[in-house]
């Protein structure tokens, strides 16, 4: 089991999460920051990464992705860790205060203080409609995300779904995959011009396949998925033998495990205490968008002014005979951990 | 010329409920759903970004054929039927009077 110990764990790598990282290291403080997500960003990374913001001070309009590079940048010297592509499912506080936390995927994350900043909730994929696919997830042959391209190496593979990532990973994985057939219900794709157009490219090369106008409807094995059955909108149906089916049709956002914690809740959303966004649990801070109290805007700006105060309160759970003292990035610049 | 429209909800019961919505505030259907108490995520504004306004129509009057976003948008989903629409993108206009739908499920 993979186990990790720092100071502050961050539930979230939206931009609030990540800001937190930086106000966190301005007090020497460590973070790991774990999300449901392959990448960091949040809602910004994951519904408009090409749309423009234009209410971030000091910047006219930003591009959603670039906002979300520039956090990294700024988070840099404090050498956060990341746990990326796992939902962190449940916690224990241990008798010192400090807590244990896990995720999907089995890895423990000690810590002394929990920060969430799950914003709308974790990005879950959409599941297509097929009966008993759930029964071939769990490394069985369905697989909604890609993480480890490696784990499809040498297989025959049906991808489907008409956005970017359907097309981004039918481009990737034709040089890594035994066979890769692309799956689409339309005829034209969501995503780029230039990704559509490179798949059609591979699929008159020979190198990936392209079947369009239809869907995947059943999927065949015994305990491990063999076959998958693709019915075309006009009623033909063919069965194709294959190592993994890859259903890629974007993520939806739920509230998850966060719901069950014991934590005070409104409207789906965590209360906290606007002096230092404390949650009912002493030592469990809430920022961003996962939040609520009276007068909550869900913006990003909103956000990053309440990750500030909650390392404040972060820091004096964490170290309750510390006092601490405000210092300019202007004067002392920014710090390294 | 009618100051309000009347469309009809589709309850997983099979009921149908009526929700009227006023013609001249430029609302979308997706708003007016949101604001009559229906749970919907609209994760994205009524940007036709999100898919999760997602509706059925099971009928009514004949609608705009969806646009460029809104298709793409819809293709992406995946639970499709013929009368799938992003709400966000229908404006509650006297042309929606009588509409029937239902909420879409989010995911299978
Ligand atoms: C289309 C659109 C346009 C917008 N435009 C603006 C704008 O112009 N200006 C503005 O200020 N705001 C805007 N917003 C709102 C802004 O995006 C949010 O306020 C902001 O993303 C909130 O950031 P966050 O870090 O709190 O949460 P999010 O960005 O939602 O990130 C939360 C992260 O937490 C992860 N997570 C949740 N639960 C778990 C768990 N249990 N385990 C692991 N990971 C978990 C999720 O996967 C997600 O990646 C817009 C939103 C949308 C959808
Ligand atoms: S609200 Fe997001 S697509 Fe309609």
């Amino acid at each position: 089991m993979n186990s990790i110990s720092t100071d502050i764990c961050i539930i979230g790598a939206g931009p609030v999460g990540l800001f937190a990282v930086f106000e966190a290291g301005l007090l020497k403080l460590r973070c790991h920051v774990v999300d449901a997500l392959p990448q960091v960003g949040g809602q910004l990374s994951e519904i408009y990464p090409k749309k423009p913001i234009y209410d971030i001070p000091g910047f006219p309009d930003i591009l959603a992705g670039d906002l979300v590079r520039n956090l990294m940048r700024q988070i840099e010297p404090f050498h956060p860790t990341f746990t990326l592509g796992e939902r962190v499912e449940r916690f224990a506080k241990l008798e010192d205060g400090s807590f244990q936390l896990y995720t999907t995927d089995g890895t423990e994350i000690m810590c002394k203080a929990i920060a969430i900043a799950g914003g709308l909730g974790s990005f879950e994929p959409r599941k297509p409609a097929i009966e008993s696919l759930e029964s071939y997830e769990s490394g069985k042959g369905v697989y909604y995300m890609v993480r480890d391209p490696e784990t499809f190496r040498d297989q025959r593979l049906v991808i489907a779904g008409g956005g970017d990532s359907a097309l981004d990973w039918t481009i990737f994985l034709a040089d890594v995959a035994k066979e890769v057939t692309l799956v689409h219900r339309g005829t034209t794709f969501r995503g780029a011009a230039d990704s559509a157009e490179k798949v059609k490219a591979l699929h008159e090369a020979g190198r990936a396949r392209l079947v369009l106008s239809s869907n995947v409807t059943h999927v065949h094995g015994n305990g491990k998925l063999n076959a998958v059955t693709i019915t075309a909108n006009d009623g033909t149906a063919e069965t194709l033998d294959v190592d993994s089916f890859i259903p890629l049709f974007g993520l939806t956002p739920k509230l998850g495990p966060i719901e069950d914690w014991g934590l005070e809740l409104e409207d789906n959303a965590v209360k906290v205490d606007t002096v230092d966004y404390s949650t009912s649990v002493p030592g469990i801070f809430a920022i961003g968008d996962i939040n609520t109290y009276p007068g909550k805007l869900k913006l990003i700006l909103c956000g990053f002014h309440e990750a500030a105060l909650m390392c404040q309160g972060a820091f004096k759970y964490i170290n309750p005979d510390k006092k601490y003292v405000l210092k300019y990035t202007t004067v002392n610049g920014v710090p390294t951990l | 010329m009618t100051d309000e429209v009347r469309v009809y909800v589709e309850e997983p019961t099979g009921q149908r409920t009526e929700v009227v919505g006023p013609t001249d505030m430029g609302l979308n259907l997706m708003e007016l759903l949101k604001a009559s108490g229906y749970d919907i995520q609209a994760t994205c504004g009524g940007m036709a970004l999100c898919g999760t306004c997602h509706i059925e129509v099971l009928g009514g009057p004949e609608l705009d054929e969806p646009g460029d976003d809104e298709m793409a948008m819809l293709e992406s989903l995946p639970i499709l039927s013929p009368g799938s629409r992003l709400s966000c993108q229908l404006r509650i206009t006297e042309r929606l009077d009588g509409l029937i739908l239902r909420l879409m499920p989010q995911t299978a």
